[in-house]
This record gives C-alpha cells, sequence and structure tokens, in this order.
C-alpha cells in the first residue's frame, strides 16, 4: 500500500488493510508501544490534566491574537538575520523552496522528518524539478525507499515489520555486502546511520519543519529522537524551515508548557531525545550553522479555519495520541485514509485540504467513541468536529441517497408515536418469529452489513411499551 | 407518603422497546424499590441520536421538541443507557443554541437526566437491591456513559453487591465495541474488526455474562459471542441488579 489511495476509495482500502495480515501483525505493537507508553507516562505526572488545560490556554490565546505573535516573530526571525517568507498554498510554498535551492545552486539536499512537507507534496515537487532530496528520519528514509508515504504522522514507517526493511536496504544500497546480517532493528539502524551519514556531510540546504514558532525570540523548535533533525540544520550552508502558522507560541515558557505534553502523549518519553532550536543563521562566534536560514510560514486553508467551528483544530501539536487510540485506525492503519493525515486529527483535517467532497467517507468512518478528545493534550474535541463534517455534507446533500432516504424514513415515524408503536411493534413480533427458538439470527433482509459478521439477537417479542401497556401501568 | 415520593419519567430507549422489552421492566423494578414513583409517558419514541450523528440537525432537533415536551414534568429522567442520556444531557442544549427560550428547556432537561446506574447511585445514593447471581461476570464501559458522563464506578460498585458475583476485568474494558450506529452498517468489515478485539477480551477474562449498559453495545458483542459460538451470557447491566434474569439472555435462545 502507499499514497496512491484516495478518501474517496476509503471503504475499499479499508477491506484491503484488513485483508493484510503482516499489516495487521504491524499496527497491533502500537498498543504495547505507543498506548502503554503514554498511560505510564501520564500516571506518574499528577498535574497532567492541569498540564492539559494550560496548553489548551496557551494555544487558544495565541490563536486569538495569531496576526501580532506572526507579524513579532517574523520581526525576530529578521532581527537575528533570517528571512521569512509567506505562503498561502502548497503551490507557493513550494515554489519558494524551490526558489531558494535553486538560488543557492544546491544539488544534494536533506530533509528532517516533517508532516507539513508532505502536505505541499515537497518531495515530489523538487524531484520534478531535478532535486531529489533525502529523507534522514529512519521511518521517512525507509518509506521513501518503499515510495511510499507515512502511514502515521510520528511513526511514519509503523506500518512495515523488520524483514521488509531488511530487504529494502538489500535492494536500494548498493554496497551492501550480502552477507551482512540484518536481522536485528539495531543493525538495520547502523546499516541506515552509515548511509545517511554521507548524505548529511555532502548536502547543500537541509530542510525541517517546526513544532513550534517562538515569537518573542524568532526561534523554530524541532524535537526529534534520533538527532538527524540537528545535523539537517546544522551542517548544510543553508537552513530552510516550513511551518504552518499555528505553530507559533507566544514564549519559551509556552513551548516549556506545551513541550510536557508532547513528548508523553506521543511515545510516553517524559522528553523527547533531541529539543533544538534554531534561532537565525550562525552568528561570528558560534562554532557551526547554517550561513542562510530561512522559514516559510504556510497557511493552505488555516487562516478560513479561524473563527470557525473548525477553530480548536488549530491547537493540534501533532503528537498522534488520538490516532495511537482510534479503535479505526487500530484496525486498517493510516494510508487507507488515502489522506496526508489519518486518524481523528487527520479526519477533521482532510476536508479542509482537500475538499469535503473527495473525504466525506474520513468523517463518517468513525464511532464517535471519544477517546480520541479522551487522549489530546489540547482537548480538542475531535467527535464534536468530525460531527460538524457531517451536518456539512448533510446540508450540501453529499450524503449517499440511500443513507438519506433510510434517515427521512425513520423520522417520519419517529415523530409519530402511533404510527411508530405500530410498526416497530409488527417488525419486532416478526423478526421474533423468524428467530423462533434460537434467540438469534443468522441472516436479515436488509441487514447484510450486521449479520456478514454477527448474528442478530432477536427482539423478545412484543415492544415495552405495549407489554407496560398491558399491565395497565402509565 | 406517596405524594414525596420522587417522579421519575423513564426514558426506556427506542434499542430497549424493540429487543429487550425485559430491561425496561428490570429499571422499573430498581427504581421502584428504590422508592420512585415511575412512569413511561407511552409516545415516547427516539431521542433522535440517529439524526444527529448522521449530521441530519433539524432531524434531531425536531425529536428533540418531542422529548422535552414530554419529560419536562417529571422530577427526573432516567435512561437505561449512557447513549441516549448523553445526548439529553450533552447535546440537546447544543441543538438549540440561538434559541433562548428552547435552549433553557434543552438545559433544564438535560440537568435532571441521568443514565440509569448513575442515577442509583450518585442521585439516590441506593441500597442495592438483594439479588443474587452465582458466577463471574465482566463489564464493558460503553463510550457515551463512560466519557460523556463519567459513568464507570457506579455499575460496579452495584454489582459488589450481587450475592455470588465476581467482576473480574478485561483487558481494556473502556475500548470501544465497534457499534457506532450507523457505522456498525457502513463500515462493517471495520466494525467488524473492533468487535472481534472486544469479544476476544471478554474470551480472554474466562467470564461467563457480559454485562454493560448501553443496549447498542451489547447486541453488538452478544451478535459476535454468538457467531462465533461463544457460551458466555450478555446482559444489560440493570437485569442482573433487578434479579430479572430468568429468561434467555441477549441472543440466547428458548429452552
Amino acid at each position: 500500500m502507499s499514497g496512491s489511495l484516495t478518501s474517496s476509495s476509503f471503504p475499499k482500502n479499508a477491506s484491503a488493510a484488513l485483508a493484510n495480515p503482516p499489516l495487521l501483525k504491524a499496527i497491533a505493537h502500537i498498543e504495547e508501544t505507543l498506548v502503554s507508553g503514554r498511560r505510564r507516562a501520564v500516571d506518574a505526572l499528577p498535574e497532567f490534566e492541569a498540564l492539559r488545560d494550560a496548553g489548551r490556554d496557551i494555544k487558544a490565546h495565541t490563536l486569538k491574537h495569531i496576526d501580532l505573535y506572526l507579524e513579532t516573530f517574523e520581526r525576530k526571525v529578521v532581527e537575528a538575520g533570517g528571512f521569512v517568507h509567506w505562503a498561502a498554498d502548497a503551490a507557493e510554498a513550494n515554489r519558494i523552496i524551490l526558489e531558494i535551492c535553486q538560488a543557492t545552486g544546491a544539488h544534494r539536499v536533506t530533509k528532517g522528518k516533517s508532516m507539513i512537507t508532505e502536505e505541499v507534496g515537497l518531495n515530489a515537487f523538487l524531484k520534478e524539478n531535478g532535486i531529489t532530496p533525502v529523507e534522514t528520519d529512519l521511518g521517512e528514509y525507509i518509506i521513501q525507499l518503499r515510495g511510499e508515504t507515512p502511514s502515521h504522522i510520528i511513526a511514519p514507517a509503523v506500518h512495515v515489520n523488520k524483514e521488509q526493511v531488511a530487504a529494502d536496504f538489500r535492494r536500494a544500497h548498493a554496497d551492501l555486502d550480502p552477507t551482512r546480517n540484518l536481522d536485528e532493528p539495531v543493525s538495520l539502524l547502523a546499516e541506515a546511520r552509515g548511509v545517511l551519514r554521507e548524505r548529511f556531510l555532502s548536502a547543500d540546504v537541509g530542510i525541517t519543519g517546526a513544532n513550534f514558532l517562538v515569537a518573542e525570540t524568532g526561534s523554530t523548535v524541532i524535537v526529534t529522537n534520533e538527532g538527524n533533525g540537528d545535523l539537517t540544520q546544522i551542517l548544510p550552508k543553508t537552513h530552510i524551515v516550513l511551518a504552518s502558522i499555528e505553530k507559533v507560541v507566544p514564549t519559551l515558557e509556552d513551548v516549556a508548557t506545551i513541550m510536557r505534553l508532547l513528548a508523553r502523549s506521543a511515545t510516553g518519553q517524559e522528553m523527547s531525545v533531541y529539543t533544538t532550536f534554531s534561532t537565525g543563521p550562525r552568528r561570528a562566534d558560534d562554532p557551526d550553522g547554517p550561513e542562510a536560514f530561512h522559514v516559510v510560514l504556510l497557511d493552505n486553508g488555516r487562516s478560513a479555519m479561524l473563527g470557525s467551528e473548525f477553530e480548536d483544530m488549530l491547537r493540534c501539536i501533532r503528537c498522534g495520541a488520538c490516532i495511537n487510540h482510534c479503535p479505526v485506525y487500530r484496525s486498517i492503519g493510516g494510508h487507507a485514509y488515502g489522506s496526508v493525515y489519518p486518524g481523528p486529527m487527520g479526519s477533521v483535517l482532510t476536508p479542509s485540504l482537500q475538499g469535503l467532497e473527495k473525504s466525506a467517507h474520513l468523517a463518517n468512518a468513525s464511532t464517535l467513541c471519544g477517546r480520541c478528545e479522551s487522549v489530546c493534550p489540547m482537548r480538542i474535541p475531535l467527535p464534536k468536529m468530525l460531527r460538524h463534517w457531517r451536518e456539512k455534507e448533510f446540508e450540501r446533500h453529499l450524503t449517499p441517497k440511500k443513507a438519506r432516504f433510510g434517515l427521512a424514513a425513520w423520522r417520519f415515524l419517529a415523530a409519530r408515536p402511533r404510527l411508530y408503536g405500530v410498526a416497530t411493534r409488527l417488525a419486532a413480533w416478526s423478526l421474533a418469529r423468524l428467530a423462533g427458538k434460537d434467540g438469534a439470527l443468522g441472516q436479515v433482509p436488509l441487514a447484510g452489513g450486521w449479520t456478514r459478521w454477527r448474528d442478530l439477537p432477536a427482539p423478545e417479542g412484543g415492544t415495552f411499551r405495549t407489554e407496560w401497556a398491558k399491565r395497565g401501568r402509565k | 407518603m406517596t405524594t414525596s415520593k420522587p417522579r421519575v419519567g423513564l426514558f426506556v430507549t427506542c434499542l430497549v422497546d424493540f429487543f429487550r422489552p425485559t430491561v425496561g421492566f428490570s429499571a422499573v423494578k430498581l427504581l421502584e424499590d428504590a422508592g420512585c414513583e415511575v412512569s413511561v409517558p407511552p409516545a415516547q419514541t427516539c431521542c433522535g441520536q440517529p439524526a444527529y450523528n448522521s449530521g441530519d440537525r433539524a432531524g434531531a432537533r425536531a425529536l428533540a421538541e418531542q422529548v422535552i415536551a414530554l419529560f419536562e414534568g417529571f422530577d427526573h429522567v432516567v435512561i437505561p443507557s449512557g447513549s441516549c442520556a448523553g445526548m439529553i444531557k450533552v447535546h440537546y442544549p447544543n441543538l438549540f443554541s440561538g434559541e433562548p427560550a428552547w435552549q433553557l428547556r434543552a438545559e433544564r432537561l438535560a440537568s435532571k437526566t441521568h443514565e440509569l446506574t448513575s442515577f442509583l447511585v450518585d442521585v439516590l445514593g441506593a441500597a442495592p437491591m438483594l439479588v443474587a447471581w452465582e458466577g463471574t461476570a465482566t463489564y464493558h464501559d460503553s463510550c457515551s456513559g463512560l466519557r460523556e458522563l463519567g459513568v464507570k464506578a457506579q455499575p460496579r460498585h452495584l454489582l459488589s453487591a450481587v450475592d455470588g458475583l465476581a467482576v473480574r476485568e478485561m483487558r481494556d474494558p473502556e475500548a470501544c465495541c465497534g457499534f457506532g450506529g450507523a457505522f456498525c452498517v457502513k463500515y462493517d468489515e471495520i466494525s467488524n474488526a473492533i468487535v472481534d478485539r472486544k469479544a476476544t477480551d471478554v474470551r480472554a477474562t474466562g467470564a461467563d455474562l457480559l454485562l454493560s449498559g448501553d443496549l447498542g453495545c451489547l447486541l453488538n458483542i452478544a451478535g459476535k459471542l454468538k457467531r462465533e459460538g461463544s457460551k458466555v451470557e450478555v446482559r444489560h447491566v440493570a437485569e442482573v441488579l433487578a434479579g430479572m434474569t430468568s429468561g434467555p439472555a441477549i441472543g440466547e435462545g428458548r429452552k
């Protein structure tokens, strides 16, 4: 499976995922790694719930005054000797980045892990223009070799097992000794590290995303576990940061607060292994750093979410907790969504990015169980926003005809209690008769979606309201 | 003095009305035993959740008006379902935003609406009925009850008084069962994958009885267990608490 899947073929994608045992085995690991990791980290921090309130409040405040904080950020970047570019959409961001690369005569580009570059399709665009960027995060590197897109926002290769990675390395690494043992994750890591080290040293431009943009200092911040982000941004002559506008926070203190939530929610770590602040290019007395520092600020539909029912989504810090705890994601993995961002946060964001017409399945493919909201460090009401998309779908008459008709028929009956009473009494009686002594039905007309997988427990016979009336009760 | 009894309107729910009246009668028994005067307004149908979760706000609103008018006269409204209680308690007021008169009525109704076990424990502080069940049960926390209304300890507290009953928790009782209303037929393959995990967790406990407070979840899990040939009995928690367990369990045949 790869990035060729679309959201409009979601049911088909899901079927294929459910018939893919290695994929199901790979995503089953999320439970014992990310989910139990988060639980342990949260249980060990008594103030976690209070921190969630604080994090939510910081982001909500920032969004109310986002113009002010972005302008302050821009001023501070420029004061530090960097450049800020404003990109309204994906095409503009890609063009700006290509121009910077071309102006520096870049041939070799390295990249830190960044979902925002996935959102704008930067790799494909640069490749069309003669520059092939090398992903340096291990997971990203693996899926780049496989020609896939990330199936998870913080664990892009979570769908791949180690045998597949070994095979990919043997295929892609021309110098690899065929007798070399690649059975263990640590030997895979060593192999990737050897190859990537050379790429780091020869890169002309390094591109990263940002977890935070700090208004008071003009700093960009990334967190990684492999240190690849540091090598991507320190070694090349030019460092380009691509970040969406809602990444801005007012102060370093705010970063510190949200950082306490981020890694705990994502992987269960207290902090990621590396946290890197970049403030402008290398200064005269700095031991290292890039000669040029560019920040590309991307809107891509976000300012339209401000003041709408989707504004709360802009608080998202991309920890992936909602994804890890989602029963749907855990059943089918990320690629089936056919979108850049999978899981609950993806199902809320995607219709804004690619249009509701192409992605209406995503908001519907949820049980609305609410576990996403209960683990979200930013307390984003994800189920409420999924329901908003369903309302927009219904308003625009995008709901499939069959579902619309069924809903209308049910609504007609439910608003007419007498008729409803007669209809339900008849239906309950018929189903009970049909089941006979069995108590459950293996097949029921019009209920194929149910009985394909489970029996339908039969009604007891009479409806409650009839039985109640029979007893002379009110 | 009968007049000093709290007047409770029982919203039986469309699923209980259709599939399992025993749950309704169990709820009545529990409420009357706890000293309530129980009425069942005959014109009740559905809380409107199917429309609400399908994006049909106007349809949901129309049914919400019907429910508000039927139930606003009671001291309390009690529902043997976390899902339907959550609809009234959490979502009704949102349906009427921008309409102060209706919103006030929705908020008033919301404030006196309760899920059954939460009402018995948190509002009445009722002593459990003296009932017995010999065996081991495991309890599935339904999503809306748990996450919208905080129903978690209440049913377990009540079950702890059932003579002979032990409760053995499953691996992840708070995981969704995959029902999700229309979701279970619209995305039936995914729903199946989710309920399959739930059924596996239930069986792994070795319990002979699965309980929960929402009939939607129970029909789903019972249907899956039945299809797999499992002998685990499935019942609404109210049935066991009221001692109304002489009839067949959910999906079980008559002997």
